[in-house]
């Protein structure tokens, strides 16, 4: 990147610089002994053209728009359109999640984003003996297709892009939301949005699972080969860093499981006879922004740099938008403390800028009180406002990739990058994703990596503040939002009266030849449709996977 | 004759499939030198406590994230009692609004470990407290 004699001239100011810093040190010792990232990746008191040199401006940094990527995926960034502001949502009934959705379009938000309870996420209908007491906790109940056209009446789903976070089920929640939105006259191929239908980070991290790896991932290529075809602006797979990471994943771990598991997705589609450059376009992507500013950064440029290169040249992707990481980012629940909970505005804040400066083109603000239950309205749109705030009034859209350049960012780029190849070569070695789950291989990584934070905590190594330092007596309570403990019963009279009204020989007909495309390798997406139009139940349909799949169950390793 | 090892049961009752905080505790009660026994994920009340009767744990201690934990909590009390084990200490961590924290008390839990708390801080609670339980 430099010349000769402009390298001699700096690494002389080098050694005059360091000889001042050990005079200083004399006098001020160093503040801390080791500095690292929150992920313990060292970090050096400066970064100079030296750390760069190697590098090549058009080759690993270029322009935005243009490949590899390292500068953000669309020439234009946000100078042409901003991120989408997408909150995550969904609490008690259809009808509750409903009303906070039209209150966060109504403040200007610009996508939707689900969050479904736990019986939903783990394939269980309300009632379900394995169910108790959970029901609308930590998001939306949806037992049938009924629940759903709740859901988003009356919101312009031909307009406006829905995200679903919902995995084992993903293909069953998806055929519902594609028959909702039929019902009202939308054809499924105007139907934007993402399913996040990411399993095998669910062994992983997220740890919501139902069937084998190997069968939930033939669900998945299920979803993105019916995608391809007949729901062409649809994100089939979201592929997700966020939860590993806050399993207690590294940032290099984050990355390098996370675009492991992309590769998986297209190694198993391509199996499956598709074209690469058929559905590679409708992989997307889902990190966390963790509290380590530049470390996050660094991450999101790293990630677009080494995707781009994985699909021209492992798979040979030809078309550029095979080559896109687009990708949402969420801040981190984990670094939010319940101690004085307002210094999480503080936290998400700079979180969500490092987002900002690495390029997402969507983003999920925490609110201040998410580390206790679940936002309340208030909370909610303090965390939307922060995100208005970055976008129009603190001037980083200005201009793109602000970063790129910098000798510190472009260098740890590259380190994070490294980190992240070092594993997916010794991924490679064992024989890919599924061998390295069978093996507990990125499970017992990221205990590791969980059980030394927390040790870095507990000496105060890692500071958090209002936790581990800075400390008061006093409690400061934040107004909670609380669900409604009649939901449970009212779930379950609402599915009676649905399964007592719908055409129960239908529904077994429909089932039964579901369990036949499960068992005879055909695409499921066709026969949950029928289902989901039958009113079939979530978990209806979740036990003809589980009969035919089998079920997995958690080795429980630590 | 010297005194059993303390064994204790670390278990994820509910759908939460939240076990960051399972595993530290599961490792640091093994490094601390106490016996651990981890259930691994959605467990009902129903399989912790048969867990805990096949292993002869005096303790348990319950993880919960997902909002559950009122139900949770109360059912495993409810069953230690039915099978005559209230000997078995239950203890809990994970995320629970304020005022749950003394509904979970005063139902019988004997401690609750809220996020932030050292770890050494629950061992040695679990050293002060935790006696392994006679006549087994």
């Amino acid at each position: 990147m430099f010349k000769e004699d402009q390298m001699d001239k700096a690494n002389k100011m080098h050694s005059h610089w360091d000889a001042r810093c050990k005079k200083s040190f004399s006098k001020f010792p160093p503040r801390k002994e080791r500095c690292t990232t929150v992920s313990d990746l060292p970090i050096k008191s400066i970064y100079t053209p030296e750390d760069i040199k190697e590098m090549d401006f058009a080759e690993d940094i270029g322009y935005p728009g243009f490949y590899p990527y390292t500068r953000g995926v669309q020439p234009t960034m946000y100078k042409g359109r901003l991120w989408t502001m997408r909150m995550f949502a969904g609490f008690g009934s259809a009808k509750d999640t409903n009303e906070r959705f039209k209150y966060l379009v109504q403040q200007g938000q610009t996508g939707l984003s689900t969050a479904f309870d736990m019986p939903t996420l783990m394939g269980y209908d309300t009632g379900s003996t394995r169910a108790k007491g959970e029901c609308g906790k930590c998001g939306v109940a949806i037992d049938t297709l009924a629940d759903m056209e709740q859901l988003f009446d009356g919101l312009p789903v031909d307009k406006i892009t829905t995200s679903m976070t919902i995995n084992p089920p993903a293909a069953i929640i998806w055929a519902m939301y594609i028959a909702a939105a039929e019902k009202r006259g939308i054809p499924r191929a105007k139907l934007g949005g993402t399913i996040q239908n990411d399993m095998l980070k669910e062994f992983i991290a997220q740890k919501t699972f139902m069937c084998p790896p190997e069968e939930s991932v033939r669900v998945v290529v299920d979803t993105i080969e019916f995608g391809a075809k007949e729901v062409p602006k649809w994100n089939t797979v979201s592929i997700s860093g966020y939860h590993i990471r806050e399993a207690g994943a590294t940032a290099a771990q984050e990355l390098a499981f996370t675009l492991y598991d992309g590769i998986t997705y297209v190694e198993e589609s391509i199996k499956r006879g598709l074209d690469v450059d058929a559905f590679a376009p409708r992989l997307s992507f889902f990190f966390n922004a963790h509290i380590d500013f530049f470390e996050e950064i660094a991450k999101y440029r790293a990630a677009r740099r080494m995707w781009a290169r994985f699909m021209k040249e492992r798979f040979k992707a030809t078309d550029p938008r095979s080559m896109l990481l687009r990708f949402h980012t969420q801040t981190a629940g984990c670094s939010l403390t319940a101690q004085q909970p307002y210094n999480n505005v503080v936290r998400t804040t700079t979180e969500a800028l490092s987002a900002v400066l690495g390029g997402t083109q969507s983003l999920h603000t925490n609110s201040l009180d998410e580390v206790l239950a679940l936002p309340t309205e208030h909370s909610v749109t303090i965390a939307l406002r922060t995100q208005q705030i970055l976008a129009e009034e603190i001037g980083v859209t200005n201009t793109i990739d602000p970063l790129g350049g910098s000798y510190f960012v472009e260098a740890l780029t590259n380190k994070i990058e490294e980190e992240a190849m070092a594993y997916i070569d010794k991924m490679d070695d064992m024989g890919g994703m599924l061998a390295a789950i069978d093996n507990n291989y990125p499970q017992k990584e990221i205990a590791d990596s969980a059980y030394r934070f927390q040790n870095q905590y507990d000496s105060g190594e890692q500071i958090m503040v209002g936790a581990n330092k800075y400390e008061t007596e006093d409690k400061v309570a934040v107004p909670l939002l609380e669900i409604n403990q009649e939901l449970e019963n009212q779930q379950i009279e609402k599915l009676g009266r649905i399964k007592e009204n719908r055409d129960n020989k239908l529904v077994d007909s429909s089932i039964d030849r579901l369990k036949e495309a499960c068992a005879k390798d055909q695409n499921v997406m066709p026969y949950l449709l029928d289902c989901a139009n039958t009113y079939c139940t979530l978990q209806e349909m979740c036990d003809a996977f589980r009969d035919v799949f089998g079920i997995y169950r958690d080795p429980g390793i630590f | 004759m010297s005194k059993r090892k303390i064994r204790i049961l670390v278990a994820k009752p509910g759908l939460d499939g939240h076990d960051r905080g399972a595993r530290i505790i599961a490792r640091a009660f093994r490094d601390a030198g106490f016996e651990v026994v981890y259930t691994g994920l959605h467990q009902t009340p129903e399989e912790i406590v048969a867990a805990a009767l096949q292993e002869d744990v005096d303790m348990i201690g319950m993880s919960s994230l997902a909002g559950a934990h009122l139900y949770l909590f109360q059912r495993t009390l409810d069953l230690l009692k039915e099978k005559g084990v209230e000997d078995i200490i239950l203890t809990g961590g994970g995320i629970f609004p304020e005022e749950d924290i003394e509904k979970l008390i005063d139902m019988g839990t004997k401690a609750i470990f809220m996020p932030g708390t050292p770890l050494d801080e629950i061992i040695k609670w679990v050293r002060d407290n935790i006696e392994p339980r006679k006549g087994l």
